[in-house]
C-alpha cells in the first residue's frame, strides 16, 4: 500500500473495499449505518403496530386540554382549569427553581468545606472529611426520606407556636419558622410598590425592571472602568485601584433603590393555625432543596480541594520571588490554575443536581416529572408522547447548562499557543 | 597536640542532649499546633467541638437506650420507660432483627434462601482470580472465607441436605480449580453469570446454558475462520444469533426431558431487598464495562458515522434522568418490542441502568483515552498491530489504568442508584423495604433504624470499593516518578 504523494493509485476493484484500509473504513460505516437504520426502523415499526393495536395515536393535543390538578407550588399563576401544557411549564419552573437554588448553594457548602477539609485544624478536616465520606457513600434517596423524615416527624406543626407560652419558637431572628408541613420564611415587601406591567396573567413588577437596568448598567460601567485600568497599565505600568469604584457603581445605586422602594423583609406572623404574612414554602421544596444541597456539596468539596491541591507550592513561591503581594498571587495565579482543573467537573455536578432535581418524586414536590411525567401522564394515558417531551425538555436543560458552562471553561481555560 | 585535654575551658566530651521543653513536645505541642494556633484556629476549633457536642448530645441518649430484644414498636417503647424513666426516647434496633430476612431477601420463598447466598457467595470466587491476581494471600483468605462462609449461612438459613451436598461439591472444586489452574478459574469466572441467573431465578439449568452455548459457538466460529479478519466476526455474530433465535429453545427442551435441572422457579415481583440491590449492581457493573469502553472507542474513532452515532447515544443518555429511563423501561419498552412480548422487569430494570452506566463509563474511558501520549498510539502502529491488536495489548490496559478511580466511581453511583428501582414498583432495601416494615402494624413509627441500618450497609459497600479502587491504582503504578 504506497501512500506517498505523487505514486499513481492503483485502480479501484471491488476486493478493496475490505483489504484497503482507505476504503474498507467506508465499508464498515455504511454496515453499521444501515444496521442501527435497520434496528430503528424495526422499534418504530412496533411502536406503531403497538399503537394501532390499542387503538391510541400520536398527537399533543392533550397538552391544550383542562389539566384539573393543582399544583401546590407555582411561579406563575395557575389554576386547575389551565392547561396541561401551563401545568407543564409550572413543573418545569418548578425544576428550574430548585435546580437553580441548590447549584448556588451546594457551591457555597463545597467551597467552605472543600477548603476547610485542607485547614491546618486537624478536629475540622476531619470533621469535614467525615461529612464528604459519609454524603458520597450513601444513595442521595436516604437524603430526601432523612430529611422528609426530620421535618414530619421532629418539626412542630404551626399552632405549637401559638399562645403565650408556645412550645416552639422561631429561630433566625424570629424569621423563620419551621413546622412540619412548611417552612415558613420572611417575604419581599415594599412601601412604595411602582406597580406591575400586565402581561396576561403574569405581571413584572416595575421594581425588577428598575433593579435588571441598574445591574446591567453597573456591568457596562464596570467593564469600561477595567479597560480604562488595563489602558493606563499598559502605558504607564500601573494600574489604577478599581476595586471600591467598581463596588461602589453595583452597591450605591442599587441602595438607592432600595432606599426608594422602601424594600423591607415581612416576617411570617401566626394567623389562626397557619402563618401568613411571609412565605410559606412547602416542605416538599425545602427538603429537596437541602438534600440536593448537602449531596452535592459533598461533590463539590472533592473537586474544589483537589483544585486547590493541584497548583504546585512552587507557583506560589514564584508569584512571591517576582514581588506579587498575596491578594494579587491568589488572583493571579493560584485561583485561575485551580479554576481549570475546578470547572469541568463542577460542571457535570451541577448537570448531576439538575438531573437528580427529579428525585421530587420521593417528597412529592411537582416538577416537571411530577407534572408531565406524573399527573398528566396519569391522566390523559399518554406515556409515550408525556415522556418523549420530558426527556427533551431535560436534554434540553442539559446542553444548555452544559454549553453555557463550556463557554465560561473556555474562557478560563489555559491559553496554549 | 593533646593540648585540648589539658586546657581547662576547652570541653573534651559532648553534653547529653537536654529533653525539649514541655511546651514544644509530646501532645501539648500537637495540640498547639493543630488546633489551637491562632485566632482563626482557635474558632475553628470550638465551633467543631460545638458541632460534635450537638451531634453527641442529640444521638447519644437516643442510641444508647437502644433495644435490640422486642416483637413490636411498643413493646420498645414499654422496655425504654422501664429502663430509662417515661420520658426517654431510644433507638428501636430490634425491628432490623426482627425483619432481617425481609431486608435482605425481599419476598423471596423462604426455604430458597440458600440460592442467593450461594449465587453471591461465588460471586467472590468467580472475582478473586481477577481481583487478587497476584496477591495469594489475599486470594486464599476471601475465597476460603466466602466458601465457608456461604456454607455455613445456607446451612444456618435451611438448606437441605441435597443442596447442602451439591453445593459443598461445587465450592471445594471451584476452591480448587482457582488454586490448581488460575487460566481455568478465569473461565468459570466467565460461566459464573450464568450459573447465578439460574440460581436467582431458577426454572431450567438449560435456558441460561443455552445462551451461554451461544456465545461459545460463536466464539468458535470467529476462531476458526479468524483468517478472513472481518468475515470471521460477521460469521460469528450470524451463527450465533441463528442459534438463539432458532435452534436454542427446542435443544434446551430436549435436554430439559431427559435430564430436567430445574430448580423451583422465582418470579421477579418475588425479588427485594438488598438482593435485588445487588443483583441489579452486579448486572449494570458487569455489563456496563465492556459497553462503555467499545462506545469510548467509537467516539475516539476515524470514523465519522460511528462517531457520530457514540455521540449522540452518550449525550442523549448523559442528558436525561435516570429516573425518566427507568419509566421508559417500565411504560414505553413494550411499546418497542413485538405486540405480545412481555419480558421481565428486572431485566428491563439491568437493561436501562447498563446503558445509564455506560454512557458515563464511556466518558470517563474517553478521559484515560486521551490522557495517552501520542507516542503510545505511533509505536502500535509502529509494531504493525492492527487496530484491535493495538488496542487491546497497547492501549486499552494504559488507558483503562488511568480511568480506574473514574470507573469505580461511576460504579459506585450506580449502585447507589439501584435504589431508584422503587419508583417503578420494585423492592428496594430503602424505601420500599423500609414503607412495607412501617406499614405492619407493629412496627408503625420505626422511621430512623431502617434507614440507619440501610444507609450503613450501603456505606460499607461503596466506602470498601472506593477504598479498593485507591489500592488498585497504587498497585497498578508503573512509573516510579
Amino acid at each position: 500500500m504506497v501512500d506517498y504523494p505523487g505514486a499513481a493509485s492503483p485502480p479501484f476493484r471491488l476486493s478493496m473495499l475490505i483489504y484497503d484500509r482507505r476504503y474498507r473504513s467506508l465499508t464498515i460505516q455504511a454496515v453499521v449505518f444501515i444496521g442501527v437504520m435497520l434496528l430503528a426502523s424495526w422499534l418504530i415499526d412496533n411502536t406503531l403496530r403497538n399503537l394501532a393495536i390499542m387503538g391510541k395515536t400520536l398527537s399533543f393535543d392533550f397538552l391544550f386540554r383542562r389539566a384539573g390538578y393543582d399544583i401546590p407550588q407555582q411561579l406563575i399563576p395557575y389554576t386547575s382549569d389551565d392547561t396541561h401544557l401551563r401545568a407543564t411549564i409550572v413543573g418545569l419552573l418548578n425544576t428550574l427553581q430548585v435546580s437553580i437554588l441548590g447549584c448556588i448553594s451546594a457551591t457555597v457548602v463545597g467551597v467552605v468545606v472543600g477548603v476547610l477539609r485542607l485547614s491546618n485544624n486537624w478536629l475540622i478536616a476531619r470533621l469535614m472529611t467525615v461529612y464528604v465520606e459519609v454524603f458520597r457513600n450513601i444513595p442521595l434517596l436516604l437524603w430526601i426520606l432523612v430529611i422528609l423524615a426530620i421535618f414530619t416527624e421532629t418539626m412542630p406543626p404551626p399552632n405549637a407556636y401559638r399562645g403565650e407560652n408556645p412550645a416552639a419558637s422561631m429561630v433566625m431572628f424570629d424569621m423563620i419558622a419551621p413546622t412540619n408541613r412548611y417552612t415558613a420564611v420572611p417575604s419581599i415587601g415594599m412601601s412604595n410598590p411602582p406597580g406591575v406591567i400586565a402581561l396576561g396573567r403574569e405581571g413584572i413588577s416595575w421594581a425588577l425592571i428598575a433593579y435588571a437596568v441598574v445591574l446591567a448598567a453597573a456591568y457596562v460601567a464596570h467593564r469600561l472602568l477595567r479597560k480604562r485600568a488595563k489602558r493606563i497599565q499598559d502605558a504607564t505600568g500601573r494600574r489604577p485601584s478599581t476595586l471600591w469604584i467598581s463596588l461602589a457603581l453595583y452597591l450605591v445605586p442599587v441602595a438607592l433603590l432600595t432606599w426608594y422602594f422602601g424594600l423591607h423583609l415581612v416576617p411570617p406572623v401566626l394567623k389562626g393555625f397557619n402563618f401568613a404574612e411571609g412565605l410559606n414554602l412547602d416542605n416538599a421544596f425545602v427538603v429537596l432543596w437541602l438534600a440536593l444541597t448537602l449531596y452535592t456539596g459533598a461533590f463539590i468539596a472533592e473537586i474544589v480541594r483537589a483544585g486547590i491541591m493541584s497548583v504546585s507550592k512552587g507557583q506560589t513561591e514564584a508569584a512571591y520571588a517576582l514581588g506579587l503581594r498575596p491578594r494579587r498571587t491568589m488572583s493571579l495565579v493560584v485561583l485561575p490554575q485551580a479554576l481549570r482543573v475546578i470547572i469541568p467537573p463542577l460542571i457535570s455536578q451541577y448537570l448531576n443536581l439538575t438531573k437528580n432535581s427529579s428525585l421530587a418524586i420521593a417528597v412529592g414536590y411537582m416538577d416537571l416529572r411530577g407534572t408531565l411525567g406524573g399527573t398528566t401522564l396519569n391522566q390523559t394515558g399518554r406515556e409515550m408522547e408525556a415522556m418523549v417531551l420530558m426527556m427533551g425538555i431535560y436534554l434540553l436543560l442539559s446542553l444548555i447548562i452544559s454549553g453555557g458552562m463550556n463557554v465560561f471553561n473556555s474562557r478560563v481555560k489555559l491559553k496554549e499557543r | 597536640m593533646s593540648q585540648t585535654q589539658s586546657v581547662a575551658f576547652v570541653r573534651d566530651s559532648m553534653l547529653p542532649p537536654e529533653p525539649p521543653p514541655t511546651r514544644a513536645s509530646g501532645a501539648i505541642l500537637w495540640l498547639r499546633e493543630n488546633l489551637f494556633s491562632g485566632p482563626l484556629n482557635i474558632a475553628l476549633t470550638l465551633l467543631g467541638l460545638g458541632i460534635l457536642w450537638l451531634l453527641f448530645s442529640t444521638l447519644w441518649p437516643w442510641l444508647s437506650h437502644s433495644v435490640w430484644n422486642a416483637n413490636s414498636m411498643a413493646e420498645c417503647r414499654q422496655i425504654i420507660a422501664a429502663a430509662h424513666g417515661p420520658d426517654a426516647s431510644g433507638a428501636c434496633f430490634a425491628v432490623i432483627k426482627h425483619r432481617w430476612n425481609q431486608f435482605v431477601f425481599g419476598f423471596y420463598p423462604v426455604d430458597l434462601y440458600w440460592r442467593p447466598v450461594l449465587a453471591f457467595g461465588s460471586l467472590f470466587l468467580a472475582l478473586a482470580p481477577v481481583l487478587f491476581a497476584d496477591n495469594p494471600r489475599a486470594r486464599r483468605i476471601v475465597i476460603g472465607l466466602a466458601a465457608v462462609l456461604t456454607f455455613l449461612i445456607s446451612a444456618v438459613l435451611g438448606a437441605n441436605g441435597v443442596e447442602l451436598g451439591a453445593m459443598a461439591v461445587l465450592l471445594l472444586a471451584w476452591v480448587a480449580l482457582i488454586e490448581a489452574r488460575r487460566d481455568w478459574a478465569l473461565l468459570a469466572t466467565l460461566i459464573y453469570p450464568f450459573l447465578a441467573t439460574w440460581l436467582l431465578w431458577g426454572g431450567t439449568l438449560w435456558e441460561p446454558a443455552m445462551v451461554l452455548a451461544g456465545f461459545v459457538i460463536g466464539f468458535f466460529v470467529w476462531r476458526a475462520l479468524s483468517a478472513y479478519g472481518m468475515f470471521a466476526f460477521a460469521a460469528a455474530v450470524l451463527v450465533a444469533a441463528f442459534w438463539w433465535l432458532a435452534l436454542s429453545d427446542i435443544v434446551a427442551r430436549g435436554i430439559a426431558t431427559v435430564l430436567p435441572m430445574r430448580l423451583t422457579p422465582v418470579t421477579s415481583d418475588q425479588f427485594g431487598g438488598f438482593v435485588l440491590s445487588i443483583t441489579i449492581g452486579v448486572a449494570g457493573i458487569a455489563l456496563s464495562l465492556p459497553l462503555g469502553i467499545i462506545l469510548a472507542l467509537a467516539r475516539r474513532s476515524d470514523l465519522p458515522v460511528i462517531k457520530m452515532m457514540a455521540v449522540l447515544f452518550i449525550e442523549f443518555i448523559r442528558g436525561v434522568p435516570l429516573i425518566t429511563l427507568l419509566f421508559v423501561a417500565s411504560l414505553l419498552l413494550n411499546y418497542f418490542l413485538p405486540p405480545g412480548t412481555n419480558f421481565d422487569i428486572i431485566l428491563r430494570v439491568i437493561i436501562m441502568v447498563t446503558l445509564f452506566a455506560s454512557a458515563y463509563m464511556a466518558e470517563v474511558i474517553r478521559g484515560g483515552l486521551a490522557a495517552l501520549p501520542k507516542g503510545q498510539y505511533e509505536a502500535a502502529d509502529a509494531l504493525g498491530l492492527d487496530y484491535w491488536k493495538a488496542q487491546r495489548l497497547v492501549i486499552l490496559p494504559q488507558a483503562l489504568k488511568i480511568s480506574i478511580p473514574g470507573i469505580v466511581s461511576t460504579f459506585i453511583g450506580m449502585f447507589k442508584d439501584t435504589t431508584l428501582v422503587v419508583f417503578v414498583g420494585l423492592f428496594d432495601p430503602l424505601k420500599a423495604m423500609s414503607d412495607t416494615i412501617r406499614a405492619s402494624f407493629e412496627w408503625k413509627g420505626a422511621y430512623w433504624e431502617p434507614y440507619i441500618f440501610v444507609g450503613s450497609i450501603f456505606f460499607i459497600l461503596c466506602f470498601g470499593m472506593s477504598r479498593y479502587s485507591m489500592h488498585l491504582e497504587r498497585r497498578l503504578k508503573r512509573d516510579h516518578r
